[in-house]
């Protein structure tokens, strides 16, 4: 067992999987020689050589594109898009190709790729560093999205998703790639895709969170008899594990960094309103970004769902 | 710092066999008659393919359609050079490629009756499905091509697309990447002077298309791709250096599309009849006639003969994609993904 980072964890991940199997392949922008613009790719390319971990022209759609072509002809390959923001570049191609590729073909042909991409603020990087759109990859049927909450969540499900024989999004939240530190075991291990965890019991409230928000909202929750559910998997999410917390607590708060209106949560509201109404003591509530732009700096504190914010919320719904 | 020059480029055009049927004998491929006889065959049932198809849209058989007239010695003479092993990216309007290639042809009517089954490509064809959306399909290609490379597979790969996609980033990003992995592909433009209602000198100031390849360190050639031997040759010297590793070749293959961008479509709206009609006289078809009349013993009789076994092969394969039953409603949910996740399989259930 290794005390790791999220950073190491990965890039374990990573490289594990490429040493077991030569068709894992990475490819994007200084991925290679610089081992990627936070180091995940640290030291693959001298392990693995520049076929298997190729720098690619400053190009995203064609990235992705071209990790269609490969995951066609048989290979599995991981592209970079370096950050959250930039994958709108490569949005046609992940959208009406690599989630359709199967089905528009009936099957003779599949996509079994692993998108890897940082996203979530608090970082203080430039405009578009700091995106948390996920909710918009959640409205694409045949991808499946994948937001690890910490070091040990990371190696088991990029494992999983690397043998995954569909496309995966697999969003990194970049504030915690180095705030965490947790034992994470070297060899194999894979976290089923699709199943939530519960990071911590409760009786009165349950608060559903995923990504960068779960280690801020373990820390709001310690005097709360909250119990905390961390997704892990957005798409397809695993409403058994919300639906059986939020039908003992009664109660349901739902915590992302991502702006109010079509968020996940919203997803998740509608569905404990049709599954689990009549559990329900208290009415559902979100705490979200406002719906504005991801601001720069200065602002982000007051953009991110505060502690603050999200006891305002525990408490309001414990009041009834 | 004197200015210096530091690059000059030229772009050519290869012509083989001109509109009155006589081939320019050095730049003649190396084919024996029976090919060319073959090759004929192949634009006959691509047109025959065309014209079955636009009327069974009017009859409300068929879906919308986007018709490939005029382009047939594009699609058939770039098809014929390739290899069983080769992978092709299509866009939507290479029927005539699809049926050189083998595709079976109660299936390519299938699609256009708006059954995705038909996209079911069959394993000893390495062609991708049709691509609608302008341009994507081409960094698919390059895809492919990294991956054959990286398997040591002698293959090339061949993405075909318009004069309209030339306009897209897609194109440009995928030229770019071909050209930085040196990658073993053809990027086989149809060039048919028509992007809808917008014709070429709205897309593009390029003074051609095949030089656009120039800014991305390989070679782009424009052909006349009304021209089923120049098509051919072009295709085949840069399949030949694909496989040889010396990377990509962009192909212009200056066609026209005669027809409306497709059925939907009314092409009078936007463009004169005398243009369509100097293109007519510039049919692939007749030039390939003339030069068999004059070499193969070619005459009204055997051409009406060799149309009718054409128009045999469609009536037998409409007959074939009309006996095909229609797809249940479950499959809707079919090959979405490995394993239906559990809302997916709770809607199949319910539906």
């Amino acid at each position: 067992m290794a005390h790791l980072n999220m950073v190491q964890a990965i890039n374990q991940a990573l490289g594990d999987e490429m040493a077991r199997d030569d068709r894992v392949l990475l490819l994007g922008e200084d991925v290679g020689r610089d081992g990627g613009v936070f180091r995940v790719t640290e030291g693959l390319q001298e392990r693995f050589g520049v076929e298997r971990v190729l720098d690619t022209p400053l190009s995203e759609s064609a990235i992705m594109g071209a990790a269609i072509g490969m995951a066609a002809y048989g290979l599995r390959p991981v592209p970079e898009i370096q950050f959250m923001g930039f994958t709108y570049s490569a949005f046609e191609q992940l959208f009406a190709h690599a989630a359709r590729l199967r089905s528009r073909s009936r099957g003779r042909y599949s996509c079994p790729l692993v998108v890897r991409t940082p996203y979530g603020g608090g970082i203080k990087a430039p405009e578009l560093h700091e995106e948390s759109t996920e909710a918009i990859y959640c409205q694409i049927p045949g991808l499946k999205v994948v937001v690890p909450s910490g070091p040990y969540s990371a190696k088991g499900l990029l494992l999983a998703a690397l043998r995954d024989p569909d496309p995966v999004l697999f969003l990194e939240p970049t504030r915690l790639y180095r705030l965490l530190r947790e034992e994470v075991p070297e060899g194999d291990y894979v976290l089923e895709l699709g199943r939530a965890r519960v990071a911590r019991s409760g009786a009165a409230v349950t608060v559903i969170a995923w990504g960068s928000m779960l280690e801020r909202v373990l820390k709001s929750v310690e005097n709360y008899d909250a119990e905390v559910v961390d997704l892990l998997t957005l798409n397809p999410f695993d409403a058994e594990t919300v639906l059986a917390s939020v039908k003992k607590t009664g109660r349901a708060v739902i915590v992302h960094e991502a702006a109010k209106t079509c968020g996940f949560g919203a997803e998740i509201a509608a569905t404990l309103a049709e599954e689990a109404m009549l559990y329900l003591r208290a009415p559902i509530l979100r705490v979200t970004a406002p719906d504005v732009p991801v601001p720069l700096a200065k602002l982000i504190d007051q953009y991110l769902p505060a502690s603050e914010r999200i006891q305002a919320a525990l408490d309001e719904v414990l009041q009834y | 710092m004197p200015e210096e020059l530091l690059a000059t480029f030229e772009v050519r055009r290869l012509g083989v066999l001109n509109e009155r049927g006589e081939v320019d004998q050095a730049l003649m491929p190396e084919l024996t008659d029976a090919e060319i006889w073959r090759m004929y065959e192949l634009m006959l049932l691509s047109r025959s393919f065309d014209e079955r198809a636009v009327a069974l849209q009017r009859e409300g058989r068929l879906g919308t359609y986007p018709p490939i007239h005029g382009q047939e010695a594009a699609q058939v003479g770039s098809a014929f050079a390739l290899a069983g092993g080769d992978w092709v990216f299509p866009s939507f309007r290479e029927m005539g490629a699809h049926l050189t290639l083998g595709y079976p042809i109660p299936q390519l009517l299938q699609y256009w009756t708006g059954d995705e089954r038909a996209q079911k490509v069959p394993p000893h064809l390495n062609i991708f499905p049709f691509c609608v959306a302008v341009g994507s399909q081409i960094p698919h290609a390059v895809g492919a091509a990294l991956a054959a490379r990286y398997r040591r597979d002698q293959v090339a790969v061949v993405t075909y697309f318009g004069d309209g996609a030339t306009s897209k980033g897609d194109f440009h990003e995928a030229m770019n990447m071909a050209g930085v992995y040196t990658l073993p592909m053809l990027f086989i433009c149809q060039n048919n002077q028509w992007a809808i209602s917008v014709p070429l000198k709205g897309q593009t100031a390029s003074a051609t298309l095949a030089q656009k390849a120039i800014a991305y360190g390989f070679q782009g050639v424009q052909v006349d791709g009304n021209d089923v031997f120049a098509v051919y040759s072009a295709t085949r010297q840069a399949l030949d250096k694909a496989r040889s590793g010396a990377g990509p070749t962009f192909i212009e293959c200056l066609t026209y599309r005669i027809a409306d961008h497709t059925t939907a479509d009314d092409a009078g709206r936007y463009r004169s009849e005398q243009e369509v009609e100097l293109w007519r006289d510039r049919d692939p078809i007749l030039r390939l006639e003339r030069f068999l009349a004059a070499r193969a013993g070619w005459n009204l009789e055997k051409g009406k003969e060799a149309k009718a076994r054409a128009n045999g092969i469609i009536d037998a394969a409409v007959r074939e994609m009309e006996s095909i039953a229609p797809p249940a409603a479950t499959e809707l949910f079919d090959d979405t993904q490995a394993t239906l996740n559990p809302r997916q399989a709770e809607q199949r259930k319910r539906h």
